[in-house]
């Protein structure tokens, strides 16, 4: 198979409903292309991996899904869905920015900008959620990469998200730290949170992918059951870094 | 009279001495104050908002920094003289006046320093808070928020910069003994006069001063960081 052309092998589990299409959506800065004609359906349910080398387009096609940034062509589509409140979506950064305040503080911002009651109890909660209810009263600039990645997870988790896109949220941390956040992510695709993380770290995409979408120069390579992908990727490219190979 | 002289001063609690003191930090605090309130909100909405003129207004603005003080003065003195717009104030000669032409003086140091400051925040927090849906208004608050101790550096800068001036308080405020004299225009004045001793005496008073304020405002500043990150 031409490494072009999108090997798409995974439609969603089944009665899954489609929460987000890319249709040929390009970005480009100045001459220099990011994303290339990328086609790509999200699915409610387990979590998606985006996986590629540095410098595939894994952030900008979180940052286009996020809004961030606008395609250059091409568009993303949220299909209808009756009766249904307005997708709400949320991202945690690779480097999440934290507010100069306490950590409490930050998950209370979060759910003021979410119109959510920032209620002492609301806050609370989610702290507990990711573990952090005994540092709420800490600078958050004060944390450790670890507390301050659950910290932005927790802000992120204020807005009640349908779908939640991590840019590398563990790509600064040590096994440790690693662990406790993806155990954290686990939990929130357990309770019907869509999560989407990019990553290049295979050994995070063999524990925490249900389904695998791979990139490299900014084109959408293949999209597979993890499983699938892990035992027979479809592409060179894909099979190249599966290898350890330097994949440009 | 040197150091010895001033000690005196301070111990015999001349009362015209202080009320010269006491008058020079009203008039520079109310200026900080006036200038922050116009700085701040108006360098924080140049530094998000994007229009047409936008640049040639950040070039005036950084420009307004090094304004004349003399100018400054004289302006303000031409609008509030009796046959000038806002003559029927009243104002002229009164420590009001300085409070105003200090203000106009420091505003644009306050707003120029505010856009570079809050641009430059906003690079860092743009994404994020475009995520979190945060609109225009609480953008504003959470940078100026955000920003506050460097915004406390820019205000002790205004600061500064007001409790040094002596040409527009001079023009506006006439130096009137008992009602509008402050240390600086009195160092000139006594300077003029040739009486040297009191001149370094107020400026000892006010270079201690000075360093006090900042001194305060660097504790508050170290407190404030390391109990909110």
């Amino acid at each position: 198979m031409q490494d072009s052309v999108a090997a798409v092998k995974f439609s969603g589990e089944r009665g899954a409903p489609r929460l987000m299409r890319f249709e040929r959506v390009s970005y480009a800065v100045n001459a220099t292309n990011i994303l290339i004609d990328i086609s790509l359906d999200l699915w409610a349910g387990l979590p998606t991996v985006l996986l590629g080398p540095n410098g595939s387009g894994k952030t900008s096609l979180l940052k286009v899904a996020m809004e961030l940034i606008l395609p250059t062509s091409g568009r993303i589509a949220h299909p209808q869905r009756q009766g249904v409140r307005r997708l709400r979506k949320a991202i945690v950064f690779q480097n999440p920015v934290m507010l100069r305040r306490t950590a409490a503080s930050n998950v209370r911002y979060a759910l003021e900008a979410a119109h959510r009651q920032p209620s002492a109890t609301a806050v609370e909660r989610l702290l507990a959620r990711v573990g952090m209810a005994a540092l709420a009263n800490r600078p958050a600039r004060k944390l450790s990469s670890g507390e301050q990645q659950r910290l932005a997870l927790a802000r992120a988790l204020a807005r009640e998200p349908d779908i939640l896109f991590l840019d590398e949220p563990t790509s600064n941390l040590d096994p440790n730290a690693t662990k406790g956040v993806e155990d954290i992510i686990t939990h929130i695709a357990a309770e019907g949170v869509k999560v989407v993380i990019a990553t290049h770290d295979l050994g995070q995409a063999r524990r925490v992918a249900n389904d695998v979408v791979f990139l490299a120069n900014g084109r959408l390579l293949e999209q597979a059951p993890a499983t699938d992908f892990f035992r027979r990727p479809a592409s060179e490219a894909a099979r190249r870094f599966l290898a350890g190979e330097l994949v440009f | 009279m040197g150091g010895s002289g001033l000690v005196d001063l301070v111990r015999n609690g001349d009362p015209t001495l202080w009320a010269i003191v006491l008058l020079s930090l009203r008039v520079t605090v109310s200026a900080t104050l006036c200038g922050a309130l116009v700085g701040i909100p108006s360098g924080a909405l140049v530094a998000l908002s994007r229009f047409r003129g936008r640049t040639p207004l950040i070039v005036v603005l950084n420009a307004l920094m090094g304004l004349p003080p003399v100018v400054v003065g004289l302006t303000v003195f031409l609008l509030l003289s009796r046959s000038g717009p806002l003559g029927d104030l009243g104002l002229l000669f009164t420590p009001s006046a300085m409070v105003i032409a200090q203000a106009v003086l420091i505003a644009p140091i306050i707003a120029a320093l505010t856009r570079q400051v809050i641009e430059d925040l906003w690079v860092e927090y743009r994404d994020e808070l475009v995520a979190m849906e945060v609109g225009p208004a609480g953008r504003v608050a959470t940078l100026v928020w955000d920003a506050r101790f460097s915004l406390v550096t820019i205000l002790l800068a205004g600061f500064g910069r007001a409790a040094a001036e002596v040409g527009a308080v001079m023009i506006v405020g006439g130096n009137i003994d008992g009602f509008t004299r402050v240390m600086t225009t009195t160092i000139a004045l006594e300077t003029s006069k040739g009486n040297l001793s009191l001149a370094i005496t107020l400026g000892l008073i006010l270079i201690t001063l000075t360093m006090a304020v900042n001194a305060l405002a660097w504790g508050v500043r170290q407190w404030a960081e390391h109990h909110a990150g």
